[in-house]
C-alpha cells in the first residue's frame, strides 16, 4: 500500500532517510535546509531514532560521526555556510572512513549571499571542500521523489564504502513541492549496514582490505571490537604512522576503494541523447529546466538531448565521453559562474566544443532561455559546416 | 624493591626528587638508578612509582 | 586491585611505551590515573570509548585499549556526544587540553554542560599549547610569557570549572598530577556522576611553559602544585588574603536535580511515539 502526498524535496530527504534506517541526526538550522532539521525532529523519535539541535554547524557533524562511530546510520543537512564550516570534519569522515551523509542545500554564496534563492556554486567544494586528497560520494537529485531515493542511496553508498556521501540539492529542489508516492511501511527498505568484521575481535585490524573490495570492515564502538580511530595518517592498525610508504598505501586505498566501484557509483540519466547535435549536461534543480527545453528544441527540428548527472563525484568520464563521441556539442547549464563545466572540458579533451550557459542571479533559468541557448549552440554546429 | 623499566624513563628526575630517602638518582646516561650505598635504603613507600610519568620505575612489595 | 605495573600492563596497548609526551610532563600521570580509575570502577574495556581531540592531552587515546579515538582539535566533545546520543550504555570519557577544550573547543564545552550529558571530561591543563611548542591558552595565567606572548600575556584566563558551573556542568573537580589519590578519587567520582562531568587537571609542561616562565625542573613544578593545590574543606574556610595566588581541589560542586541528557531524550521519544499512536487511532 502506498499514499500520495505533496511533499517539499527538504520533507523527501527526511522521509528516505527514516526508511534507508538513519538514525540519527544533529544538525543546526540554516535556510534552505531548515526544514531537513525540522523533519528529523519530528520524524527521529517516532521510530526509536534520535535528533540533536546542536550548538553550531561543527557539532553538528561532529554528533554525526560521533553517532556513526557508534554504529548508528546517521545524517545531517546543511547549506553553504554550514557546509563551509563542516570541511574539516568530512576530511576526518574521509580520511578515519565514517559513514556518515551530509546533505547541503546549496543557496547562493559567497559568504552569506542570499540564503532563500538558488545556485549550485557548492559543486566544486563538495569534491575540493577539505584539505587534503581525497575521495568521496557526491549524488544530487532533481525532483521530490528523487530527494527520496537518492537520500536513501546515499546512505547506502555511505555505508557500503565508509565514506561520506553528500547529497547535494539547491534551493530549488530543497523547497519545491511536487507529488511523491511514499509506501505505507518502509519495512524492506532499510539499507545494509557497513560490512562488520569476521575476524575475532584479538585479529581485528581495523584498516585492513580484508576481502579485496579496500573497504575495510567497521565494527561499532562498544562492540566487543576495541581500536582506535584517529585523523592522523594510518596504516591499517588504524594507529598513526606517518612513514611515506605508510602514507601513500593509506591514499591509494582511500582513492581506488571508490574508484574501483565506479560502476557501481556512477549513474547518469540520458535523455534523448542517442541521436542529438547537443547535448545539455545539467544536473539538480537546473536538469529541470532542461527536460522542457529539450523537448521545445526538438518541437522545433533541433536535434537536443541532456545527460543529467545524478552521481556528480566520482566524475562521469566514461558516460560523459561516450555521448561525446556521438554529439556535435555539449552545453553545460549550471546555476553558477561555471564550475562543472571545467570538469566536462578536461573529460573530453577536445572531442567536441563544449559551451556553458552559466546562470547566477538568484533564479533558475526557464526553459525559454536554455531553449536560445540550444538554439546558439545548433547554429554554431551549422556555422562550423 | 624497585623495579625498573629502563627504556621508558626519561630520565625528568621527578622520583629521585620526592624519594624520601635520597635512594634515587639520575645517572649520566639520563636513568633513574639507586645510588651506589643506598641499596637498602628504599622503604617502599611508592612516591617513587605514584609520580613517575613514565610507567618505568614501580614498587615490588617484599614476597610479592 | 592491581598494581600499577599491572595496570599499565592490562590497560596499555602493545609497544605504545614509551609515549611521546616529554620528559617530566604530567600527562602520563593522569593517563595512569585515569587506569586506576577506570580499573576502580570495575569498568569492562569493551563498554569504556575514550575520545580526544587534539594537542599532547590527546594522544593519550591511543595508548590504551579501549574504544578510542584521536579527533579533531576542539571536537572531541561533539563526537563524544554522538557517540553517547548512539551507545548510551558505554560509559564515554573525553580526554581534552586547555587549548583544545577552552579556546577552539570552547562553544561545546559550555553546551556540554548545559545538556547535561553523561559525559566524563578530563581537562589536562597544562596552561599552554604544548604541541605547537608553547603559545599561550585561554588557561595560560595573565602575565606569563609563551611564543606568542614574549612580553607576558594580557589576557585574563578562564577558570574552566566556574565556566562550566555557569553553564550548567553538575559534577566540577579539580586535582593536580601532585595529588595522585585525590586525582584517582574525583575521576571515579566524575565516572560515577550520571551527568556531565569536568575534572581539571593541572599538569605541568616543562618543556613548553616552565621553560619559558622559569619554573625550574619537573619535579620543582610538580611541588608548586603541592603548595598551590588546597583542599576544598579547607579551601571554604579561607579568607581572600589566604587564597591568593592559590587554588581550590577536590570535588567542588555536584548537583543532581538535572536529568541526564540521553535519559531525557528517552522521554521525547516516548512523547513521539504516543503521539503517533495518538494520530492513528
Amino acid at each position: 500500500m502506498s499514499r500520495v502526498l505533496l511533499l517539499q524535496g527538504n520533507q523527501a530527504v527526511v522521509e528516505g532517510a527514516i526508511a534507508a534506517g538513519v538514525r540519527f541526526y544533529g544538525g543546526y538550522p540554516i535556510t534552505p535546509s531548515t526544514e531537513i532539521a525540522e523533519g528529523m525532529a519530528k520524524r527521529l523519535p517516532q521510530v526509536g531514532g534520535k535528533f540533536m539541535q546542536t550548538e553550531d554547524e561543527l557539532a553538528g557533524i561532529g554528533t554525526v560521526l560521533g553517532a556513526s562511530l557508534g554504529g548508528a546510520k546517521a545524517m545531517t543537512a546543511t547549506s553553504g555556510p554550514g557546509f563551509s564550516l563542516k570541511q574539516e570534519m568530512i576530511g576526518m569522515a574521509c580520511s578515519a572512513e565514517i559513514p556518515c551523509v551530509i546533505v547541503d542545500v546549496q543557496r547562493v554564496g559567497p559568504a552569506t549571499g542570499q540564503p532563500t534563492s538558488p545556485s549550485q556554486g557548492d559543486v566544486m567544494q563538495t569534491r575540493w571542500g577539505t584539505h587534503g586528497d581525497h575521495w568521496l560520494i557526491v549524488v544530487s537529485p532533481s525532483s521530490v521523489p528523487e530527494c527520496f531515493d537518492l537520500t536513501r542511496r546515499a546512505v547506502e553508498l555511505s555505508e557500503k564504502y565508509r565514506c561520506p556521501v553528500i547529497l547535494l540539492m539547491d534551493e530549488i529542489v530543497g523547497h519545491m513541492r511536487e507529488r511523491i508516492e511514499l509506501p505505507d511501511s518502509y519495512e524492506g527498505l532499510s539499507v545494509p549496514r557497513r560490512k562488520q568484521p569476521d575476524t575475532p575481535p584479538k585479529k581485528y585490524l581495523a584498516y585492513a582490505d580484508t576481502d579485496g573490495s579496500k573497504v575495510p570492515a567497521m565494527a561499532d564502538f562498544g562492540s566487543g571490537y576495541r581500536w582506535h580511530m584517529t585523523g592522523l595518517v594510518h596504516d591499517e592498525t588504524g594507529f598513526p604512522k606517518g612513514t611515506p610508504a605508510a602514507t601513500k598505501n593509506s591514499q591509494d586505498r582511500l582513492h581506488m576503494k571508490l574508484r574501483d566501484h565506479e560502476d557501481d557509483i556512477i549513474q547518469v540519466e540520458n535523455y534523448k541523447t542517442e541521436d542529438a547535435d547537443v547535448v545539455v549536461i545539467a544536473y539538480g534543480g537546473a536538469a529541470r529546466t532542461a527536460y522542457d527545453a529539450v523537448d521545445m528544441a526538438r518541437d522545433e527540428g533541433i536535434r537536443a538531448g541532456l545527460l543529467r548527472p545524478v552521481t556528480i563525484w566520482p566524475f562521469a568520464d566514461r558516460q560523459i565521453q561516450s555521448v561525446a563521441k556521438k554529439t556535435k556539442c555539449l552545453l553545460v547549464h549550471e546555476l553558477n559562474c561555471g564550475q562543472y563545466v571545467r570538469e566536462v572540458g578536461r573529460a573530453v579533451q577536445g572531442m567536441v566544443p563544449v559551451h556553458l550557459y552559466a546562470k547566477y542571479d538568484n533564479e533558475p533559468a526557464t526553459p525559454e532561455q536554455l531553449l536560445e541557448k540550444i538554439r546558439e549552440s545548433a547554429e554554431k554546429i551549422r556555422g562550423a559546416k | 624493591m624497585l623495579k625498573f623499566y629502563t627504556k621508558r624513563c626519561k630520565g625528568c628526575g621527578i622520583c629521585a626528587y620526592f624519594c624520601p630517602r635520597g635512594v634515587l638518582e639520575i645517572t649520566e646516561l639520563n636513568k633513574s638508578a639507586i645510588k651506589e650505598g643506598k641499596e637498602n635504603d628504599c622503604i617502599s613507600c611508592g612516591q617513587c612509582e605514584m609520580r613517575c610519568p613514565d610507567y618505568a620505575i614501580f614498587v615490588k612489595k617484599e614476597g610479592a | 586491585m592491581k598494581s600499577m605495573e599491572e595496570l599499565v600492563d592490562f590497560y596499555f596497548r602493545p609497544n605504545r611505551l614509551p609515549h611521546l609526551w616529554c620528559p617530566g610532563c604530567g600527562n602520563g600521570v593522569i593517563l595512569g590515573a585515569l587506569l586506576k580509575a577506570i580499573d576502580a570502577e570495575n569498568l569492562a574495556k569493551d563498554d569504556v570509548a575514550i575520545i580526544s581531540g587534539i594537542g599532547c592531552s590527546s594522544r593519550a587515546s591511543g595508548y590504551v585499549d579501549f574504544n578510542t579515538a584521536n579527533t579533531l582539535h576542539g571536537r572531541a566533545l561533539p563526537i563524544s556526544t554522538g557517540l553517547k546520543m548512539a551507545r548510551p550504555d558505554l560509559h564515554v570519557i573525553t580526554l581534552s587540553g586547555d587549548g583544545d577544550c577552552s579556546a577552539i573547543g570552547g562553544n561545546h564545552l559550555i553546551h556540554a554542560a548545559r545538556r547535561n550529558i553523561g559525559l566524563t571530561l578530563v581537562v589536562f591543563n597544562n596552561s599552554i599549547y604544548g604541541m605547537t611548542g608553547g603559545q599561550y591558552s585561554p588557561l595560560t595565567p595573565m602575565g606569563k610569557k609563551a611564543t606568542t606572548a614574549p612580553y607576558m600575556t594580557i589576557e585574563p584566563s578562564f577558570d574552566i570549572l566556574d565556566l562550566a558551573r555557569a553553564a550548567g556542568a553538575t559534577f566540577t573537580a579539580r586535582a593536580t598530577t601532585y595529588h595522585v589519590p585525590i586525582l584517582v578519587d574525583v575521576l571515579r567520582k566524575g565516572i560515577r556522576h550520571e551527568g556531565f562531568s569536568i575534572i581539571e587537571v593541572v599538569t605541568g609542561c616543562p618543556t613548553n611553559y616552565g621553560r619559558q616562565n622559569h619554573l625550574g625542573a619537573p619535579a620543582k613544578m610538580m611541588e608548586w602544585q603541592k603548595d598551590h593545590g588546597v583542599m576544598k574543606a579547607a579551601w571554604d574556610k579561607m579568607d581572600e588574603a589566604a587564597r591568593e595566588g592559590k587554588f581550590p581541589i577536590g570535588v567542588l560542586s555536584e548537583r543532581t536535580d538535572l536529568k541526564e541528557y540521553t535519559k531525557a531524550y528517552d522521554e521525547v521519544i516516548a512523547r513521539a511515539q504516543a503521539s503517533v499512536k495518538e494520530e492513528t487511532a
